[in-house]
C-alpha cells in the first residue's frame, strides 16, 4: 500500500516540529500526530469520523495553539489596521470580531485572519500557523507610520476551541469561570456566554487568570474559542472534558478539515493564496473598498480581476470516491471534454454521505446546477455545481 | 485472532498469509491507522492477473488515498466483498475480517518477517 495524497499535513520547513502546551495531554489521550505548518499536532485521537460526528451532534474539543496571535495596540490601532488589512477594522466595536484578509499589493491573499477588538486601543489578530511570521512582519511594517505597537504573542497564548450544539451548556457547567470586573461570579459568567452573539468575545477569567472567550469557530456549529495562557491550557482542557463527559470528544485536525469543508469555509493554501483575488473565492465583501484612504491591496483589487479568472464553486458527486485537491475538473464526462478547473479540497462528507469538493472553475462553468466532471485518478466522475455551504446547522 | 507473527510483510505495509499456493493479502494495522477512517475500498475482481509492484486497488480514507500494491505475481481468486460493503472492517480488523484479496501465486517474492516489518515501521 502506498499513500498518494494527504490533504491535512503540510511538510515542515524547519526540521524539528514545535509542540503545543497540550502535547502531553494529547499523548496521554492516545492521539496520532501529524506535522502541520511546523507543529506536531493531533490529527486524530480515535476516529476522524467519530470526531466529526461528535461536533455535529454534541461537542468537540480542538487544540489550536499553533495559530498565531498578534496584538496591535495604540491610539491609532484601528486606523493602522484599516491600512494594513482589507476590512474596516476601526468600525468594529469593542468585543466584536471580524473576518479579514491580509492582501498583497496586487490583491492576492497573504493570509485570512480573524480580528478581535479587545479594547478601545487594542486588537488581537489571529493568523494561520504557517503564516504567523509573515503576518507579524507585515503588520509591523504596514503600521509603522501609525502610533501603534505590534506584538507577536503567539508563544504566550494557547487556544482551545469547543464546538458543537452542546458547547454552550458544557462551557456554562464548567466550574472555575467568571467574568472580569465587579460582580465576578459563575452566575454572571453563565449569563455572559449565553448572551454572547456570534463573532463577539468577552474578557473572562478561568481560575482567576484571564481568558478571552469568543463565539467563533471553523466547523459550521455553534461554539467557542478560548484564548489563555499556555500554563493554564491543560487544566482547562481537562476541566472541559471532565464536565462534558461523553458530550465532549477531543478532535484532531482531520475532523477539523472535513467539518470546515462541509461548512464551505476556505482554507489558506487550498482555496486562498497569493494567486487568488478575494472575489474569486467569494470574499469580495470582505474587502472594504468603500473605506476612506488607501490600504495595502486596494490598487490591485481596483484594477479588477480578469473576466476569465476562475471562481470558487462547490461540487457534489455520487458514489464514495471523493474528488481530492489537485484533481482536474472537466466540462463533461467525455474524454474530449476540456479541462475547466481544479479541485482545491474534497472529501466524502461524513454528514451528508456523498463526496463534496471545492474547486476553482472557469466562470462559464460556475453556475449552480451545471454538470461537470472530476478526473478521479483516471476516471471521469460526474459532478454538479452547488451553492455553498454544503451543510448548514439547523437554527 | 490472527497471529501476526506468522504473517509475511511488504515494505508497502501489506501483510501476506501463505496457505499452499493461495496467498491472502491485506494492509497492516500500521497502514490502516495511518490512513485514518477508511470509507472506500476498490479491489480487483476474480480472474485479474496481477504482477508484483503494480497498483491493483484503492483504499480511501476521509483524508487520503492509499493504493493497494500487489505483493506478488499471480491471479486474483477472490476479493473480499465484505470490505467493499463495509470499508471500516479494514480499520477494525485489518488482519482478519479486513483482508482484501486472495491470489494464486506463480512465484513468491522475498517478503519481510514480522520482526523485520516492526523494525521498518519503528513500532
Amino acid at each position: 500500500m502506498s499513500e498518494t495524497t494527504n490533504e491535512t499535513a503540510t511538510p515542515s520547513t524547519e526540521g524539528r516540529s514545535r509542540q503545543s502546551p497540550l502535547h502531553a495531554v494529547h499523548e496521554a489521550a492516545g492521539a496520532s500526530f501529524t506535522d502541520f505548518a511546523g507543529w506536531d499536532m493531533p490529527v486524530r485521537y480515535t476516529s476522524d469520523l467519530a470526531e466529526h460526528h461528535a461536533v455535529r451532534q454534541h461537542a468537540g474539543l480542538f487544540d489550536l495553539s499553533h495559530m498565531g496571535e498578534i496584538v496591535v495596540v495604540g491610539p491609532e490601532a484601528g486606523e493602522a489596521l484599516d491600512y494594513a488589512l482589507a476590512g474596516k477594522l476601526s468600525a468594529i466595536a469593542e468585543g466584536q470580531a471580524k473576518y479579514s484578509l491580509l492582501l498583497a499589493r496586487d490583491g492576492g491573499v497573504i493570509d485570512d485572519l480573524v480580528v478581535y477588538r479587545t479594547g478601545e486601543d487594542r486588537f488581537l489578530v489571529v493568523a494561520n500557523a504557517g503564516n504567523r511570521e509573515v503576518v507579524a512582519a507585515e503588520l509591523v511594517d504596514r503600521t509603522a507610520p501609525f502610533d501603534v505597537e505590534v506584538y507577536d504573542e503567539s508563544d504566550d497564548v494557547a487556544l482551545i476551541a469547543l464546538q458543537g450544539p452542546d458547547a454552550l451548556a458544557v462551557l456554562q457547567e464548567t466550574p472555575g469561570f467568571g467574568v472580569q470586573g465587579p460582580g465576578n461570579d459563575e452566575e454572571d459568567f453563565r449569563a455572559a456566554v449565553e448572551s454572547l452573539k456570534y463573532y463577539r468575545s468577552v474578557a473572562a477569567e478561568y481560575e482567576g487568570e484571564p481568558v478571552l472567550i469568543a463565539r467563533t469557530g471553523y466547523t459550521g456549529e455553534d461554539g467557542f474559542e478560548l484564548y489563555l495562557s499556555p500554563d493554564r491550557a491543560a487544566g482547562l482542557w481537562a476541566a472541559l472534558r471532565e464536565t462534558g463527559g461523553p458530550r465532549v470528544v477531543p478532535c484532531g485536525l482531520a475532523s477539523r478539515d472535513t467539518l470546515r469543508l462541509e461548512a464551505g469555509m476556505p482554507l489558506y493554501g487550498h482555496e486562498l493564496g497569493l494567486d487568488t483575488h478575494p472575489s474569486q473565492a467569494g470574499l469580495g465583501r470582505v474587502v472594504a473598498l468603500s473605506k476612506e484612504g488607501d490600504f495595502v491591496g486596494r490598487s490591485g483589487i481596483e484594477q479588477g480581476t480578469a473576466a476569465d479568472a476562475p471562481v470558487l464553486v462547490g461540487l457534489t458527486t455520487d458514489g464514495r470516491r471523493a474528488p481530492r485537491a489537485g484533481y482536474a475538473v472537466h466540462a463533461g464526462t467525455g474524454a474530449d471534454a476540456p479541462k475547466v478547473g481544479v479541485v482545491t479540497s474534497g472529501a466524502l462528507s461524513p454528514t451528508l454521505g456523498h463526496p463534496i469538493a471545492m474547486a476553482y472553475v472557469a466562470p462559464e462553468s460556475a453556475e449552480p446546477g451545471t454538470t461537470l466532471a472530476v478526473d478521479v485518478r483516471g476516471t471521469r466522475i460526474e459532478a454538479t455545481v452547488v451553492a455553498m455551504p454544503f451543510y448548514r446547522r439547523s437554527a | 485472532m490472527t497471529d501476526v507473527t506468522t504473517l509475511k510483510y511488504t515494505a508497502d505495509h501489506e501483510w501476506v498469509r501463505i496457505d499452499g499456493d493461495t496467498v491472502t493479502v491485506g494492509i497492516t494495522d500500521f497502514a490502516a491507522e495511518k490512513l485514518g477512517d477508511i470509507v472506500f475500498v476498490e479491489l480487483p475482481g476474480a480472474g485479474t492477473s496481477v504482477s508484483a509492484g503494480s497498483v491493483v486497488g484503492e483504499i480511501e480514507s476521509t483524508k487520503s488515498v492509499g493504493e493497494l500494491i500487489a505483493p506478488l505475481d499471480g491471479e486474483v481468486v477472490e476479493a473480499n466483498q465484505a470490505v467493499v460493503d463495509s470499508p471500516e472492517l479494514v480499520n477494525s480488523d485489518p488482519f482478519g475480517e479486513g483482508w482484501l484479496i486472495r491470489v494464486t501465486a506463480t512465484e513468491l517474492p522475498a517478503l519481510l518477517s514480522h520482526d523485520e516489518y516492526l523494525a521498518l515501521t519503528g513500532e
